[in-house]
C-alpha cells in the first residue's frame, strides 16, 4: 500500500481549474518532484497536502489514514516554504525547537535534538544567531532543521531554493537529498526547474493545466516523454511534424524530406506524427555535396555557448533544429556555413500529432538568470 | 569609511524645526521657575506645589489607570482583528481604514453628545465611572491611531508565511498569535499604545462633558487659578508623554525585533 496517497484531487478558483483530478502515489520514503510552470497546481497541490486549503473533491490519504479534512497543526507534515519563514523574533535555535516545545518535549532532549539537527544542515555554530543575521542559504537550512525537527511524516517543499543565487541552490539541494536519503523520509518537492527535479527526485510528476501530464523516474521523463508538453518541457526537443509515407521500414515525410525513424515503424501510412528529436543527438557536418540519408540542410544562424557544447540553431528549406556539438568543433561551423544535420533513426521519439493545438511551454527563467 | 554629509540647507530646517517645538517649552519651563511674590528667577516653588497636591495624583492616577485599560482594551479588541482581516479577508482593509478615520472627523464634542445621549440609562458602574463610559469612548478615539499602527505591523511581516509556518509546527491560532505573530509585531503595538496614552493623558471635551476628573481637567483647574503651577504641571504632562516615548524606544531597540521595529517607525 502506498505511504501517500493523493486520489482524485480537485480544487477550483473560480473559473480556474488549479487541480483537475491529480492522483500520485508513493512509497515510503521516496522522493517526489512536481514539477511544472507558473500556474500549473503544483503549489495548490502542496497546500492540499498541508492542509492549509481544502479539495473540492478527492483526499489525501498517509500511511493508510485519510487526512483531507485534518488540521495542518494535527497532520505532522514539516513544511519549507518558497519564502524565508523563520520566526524573525527567535534565534535558530529557537526557530528549530519551536514544534518540539509544541508537543512539550523535555528541554534537554529537544536541546540535544536541535544541536543534532543544526550540525545535520551544517549549522552547528549558527544557533544564536537571528534570521537577519543569516543569508538566504542559512535561513532555508534552519527551515528545513526545523520542518525535520518534529520527525514529519512527509516533508513538503515549496520552491525552497528559488530566492537563492545558482551555486547555492545546487549545493543545497544536494544537501536536501542527502539529508533525505539519511533520514528516508517521504518527500513532496515543488518546482519549476526541470534540472532541480531531474537531479535529486526518485520520481518526477511534470504538471500541465491542473493535471498530472507524465510521472515517473527522471530517466524516463527524460528519455521516454509521454506528451510533446513534457517533451518540450524537460529537457530541450526538436520537434518536427511529418507524416508517415512507408510504416514497414518508419519513413516519415518533414518538409518534403524523406527520414528514417525507427519508432515510425508500424505506423500507419499518412499518419500524422510528431518526430522529437534531442539537440544532442543531432550531428552536424559541413554540407558538401548531396546530403545523406536522414539529414537536413540549413545555414548556422546562431551560435550559444554553454560550456563544454555549444548550441547552434540550423535554419534551412526543411530545417529549423537546434543541435548542441562539442565547444570545439563548434569552432569549425561559424554562423552562415552551410551544414547537414543528420537525425538519429534509433534516438528520435514520435508522437500521434491531433488536430488540437500543441500546448506552448510557458517561458520561465533560467535558472542562472534569477 | 566615509562621514554621511549634511547638507547645510537640512542643517537649517533642523534648527528651525527644533526652535519651533522648543521655544514653547523652553518659555514655560523658565515661566514656571519664577517666584510667586517678585515674579523672577528662579525657584522650584511652583513644582512643589504641584507634586504636594492631593488632587495632582489623584488625577494623574485616573488618567494613568484609563490609559491603561483603554490600551489593554485596544489591544485585546484590534490585534485579533487586524489580524484576522489581513489573513483570512484583506478586502476589509479598506473598510476597516475607512472606518478607522471617522474619529477624525467626528469632532469630540459631537462625539460625546452622541455617547452621552446613547448610554443614557445604562448602569451606573458604566455611565458613572471613567473606567466604563470613558474608557470606551476612549477606545473609540484611539481606534484610527491603534488601528493604523498595527495595521504597519502586520504589513511589514509576512503574516500568511508565518503563520502557516508555525501551523505545520503544530501550533494553534492561539500559539501561532502568542509566540508568532505578537513578538514581530510588538514595537507597533507599542506604538499605538504610547499613542493612545498621549491621546487619553491629554484628552479634555469628552472628560470635561461627561463630569470626570481626570489629568487635563486638573490642568485646567490649576490654570484658571495659579499661573506658575499651570506652567509647572504644564512642563510636567510633557515630561511623562516624552519618557512614554522614550521607553518605546528602549523596547523597540531589543534584539531580534527588527521587522516590528521598522513597522513601528513607518
Amino acid at each position: 500500500m502506498p505511504y501517500l496517497e493523493l486520489n482524485d484531487l480537485h480544487r477550483d478558483f473560480g473559473t480556474v481549474k488549479a487541480l483537475d483530478g491529480v492522483n500520485v502515489h508513493l512509497d515510503q520514503g521516496e522522493f517526489l518532484s512536481l514539477l511544472g510552470p507558473s500556474g500549473c497546481g503544483k503549489t495548490t497541490a502542496l497546500r492540499l497536502v498541508a492542509g492549509f486549503d481544502r479539495p473540492d473533491a478527492g483526499s489525501i490519504v498517509v500511511d493508510g489514514k485519510d487526512v483531507t479534512h485534518t488540521a495542518p497543526s494535527k497532520r505532522d507534515m514539516g513544511m519549507v516554504f518558497q519564502a524565508y519563514s523563520l520566526f524573525p523574533n527567535m534565534t535558530a535555535t529557537q526557530n528549530v525547537e519551536f514544534g518540539l516545545r509544541i508537543r512539550g518535549q523535555h528541554r534537554v532532549d529537544r536541546r540535544k535534538r536541535v544541536g543534532e539537527l543544526l550540525e545535520l544542515v551544517g549549522l552547528g555554530h549558527a544557533g544564536d544567531r537571528y534570521p537577519h543575521q543569516l543569508s538566504g542559504g542559512m535561513q532555508q537550512r534552519v527551515a528545513l532543521a526545523r520542518a525535520l525537527a518534529i520527525e514529519p511524516r512527509v516533508l513538503l517543499l515549496d520552491e525552497p531554493l528559488s530566492a537563492l543565487d545558482a551555486k547555492v541552490r545546487v549545493q543545497l539541494r544536494e544537501e536536501i537529498r542527502r539529508i533525505q536519503l539519511e533520514l528516508g523520509i517521504t518527500t513532496l518537492y515543488v518546482t519549476h526547474d526541470q534540472e532541480e527535479a531531474l537531479s535529486i527526485s526518485d520520481h518526477v510528476a511534470v504538471m500541465y493545466g491542473g493535471r498530472i501530464e507524465q510521472m515517473g523516474s527522471p530517466a524516463e521523463m527524460y528519455s521516454a516523454p509521454a506528451t510533446p508538453f513534457v517533451a518540450e518541457f524537460i529537457g530541450t526537443t526538436n520537434r518536427l511534424e511529418a507524416t508517415v509515407v512507408d510504416g514497414g521500414i518508419g519513413a516519415v515525410e518533414h518538409r518534403g524530406v524523406t527520414l528514417t525513424v525507427n519508432a515510425a515503424r508500424d505506423r500507419r501510412r499518412g499518419d500524422r506524427v510528431l518526430v522529437l528529436v534531442r539537440p544532442e543527438t543531432v550531428e552536424l557536418a559541413p554540407a558538401n555535396g548531396d546530403p545523406g540519408p536522414n539529414t537536413l540542410v540549413g545555414d548556422v544562424v546562431t551560435q550559444t555557448f554553454l560550456g563544454p557544447v555549444t548550441r547552434l540553431k540550423v535554419v534551412g528549406q526543411a530545417a529549423d533544429l537546434i543541435a548542441d556539438v562539442p565547444t570545439a568543433k563548434a569552432a569549425t561551423l561559424p554562423v552562415g556555413t552551410r551544414v547537414a544535420a543528420t537525425l538519429p533513426a534509433e534516438g528520435a521519439r514520435l508522437l500521434e500529432l491531433t488536430d488540437e493545438s500543441l500546448p506552448a511551454v510557458p517561458e520561465e527563467p533560467a535558472p542562472a538568470d534569477r | 569609511m566615509s562621514r554621511k554629509w549634511i547638507a547645510p540647507s537640512a542643517v537649517i530646517w533642523l534648527i528651525v524645526a527644533f526652535l519651533y517645538f522648543m521655544i514653547p517649552l523652553i518659555g514655560s519651563f523658565l515661566f514656571s521657575l519664577n517666584k510667586l511674590q517678585t515674579g523672577t528667577c528662579c525657584t522650584a516653588h511652583a513644582y512643589g506645589t504641584i507634586v504636594h497636591d492631593p488632587a495632582f495624583w489623584h488625577n494623574l492616577r485616573t488618567s494613568l489607570l484609563l490609559s491603561l485599560e483603554t490600551i489593554a482594551i485596544c489591544l485585546a479588541l484590534f490585534v485579533p482583528t487586524v489580524y484576522l482581516v489581513h489573513l483570512k479577508i484583506p478586502r476589509l482593509r479598506p473598510v476597516l481604514a475607512f472606518l478607522a478615520l471617522i474619529p477624525f472627523v467626528v469632532p469630540p464634542i459631537v462625539m460625546v453628545v452622541g455617547l452621552l445621549n446613547f448610554y443614557k440609562g445604562s448602569p451606573a458602574w458604566f455611565y458613572g465611572q471613567p473606567w466604563g463610559f470613558l474608557a470606551g469612548a476612549y477606545v473609540i478615539l484611539a481606534f484610527p491611531y491603534m488601528y493604523f499602527s498595527l495595521d504597519a505591523g502586520f504589513r511589514a511581516i509576512d503574516v500568511h508565511t508565518l503563520t502557516e509556518a508555525s501551523q505545520s509546527l503544530g501550533a494553534g491560532w492561539m500559539t501561532t498569535l502568542g509566540r508568532v505573530i505578537l513578538p514581530n509585531i510588538r514595537s507597533a503595538a507599542l506604538a499605538g499604545s504610547f499613542l493612545t496614552l498621549a491621546i487619553v493623558m491629554g484628552e479634555f471635551t469628552i472628560a470635561s462633558l461627561s463630569a470626570f476628573h481626570t489629568f487635563p481637567i486638573y490642568i485646567q483647574a490649576v490654570n484658571e487659578s495659579e499661573a506658575y503651577p499651570a506652567a509647572a504641571v504644564t512642563v510636567m504632562s510633557f515630561g511623562i508623554t516624552w519618557a512614554a516615548m522614550l521607553s518605546l524606544l528602549l523596547v523597540g531597540r531589543k534584539r531580534g525585533t527588527r521587522a516590528a521595529v521598522i513597522a513601528g517607525v513607518r
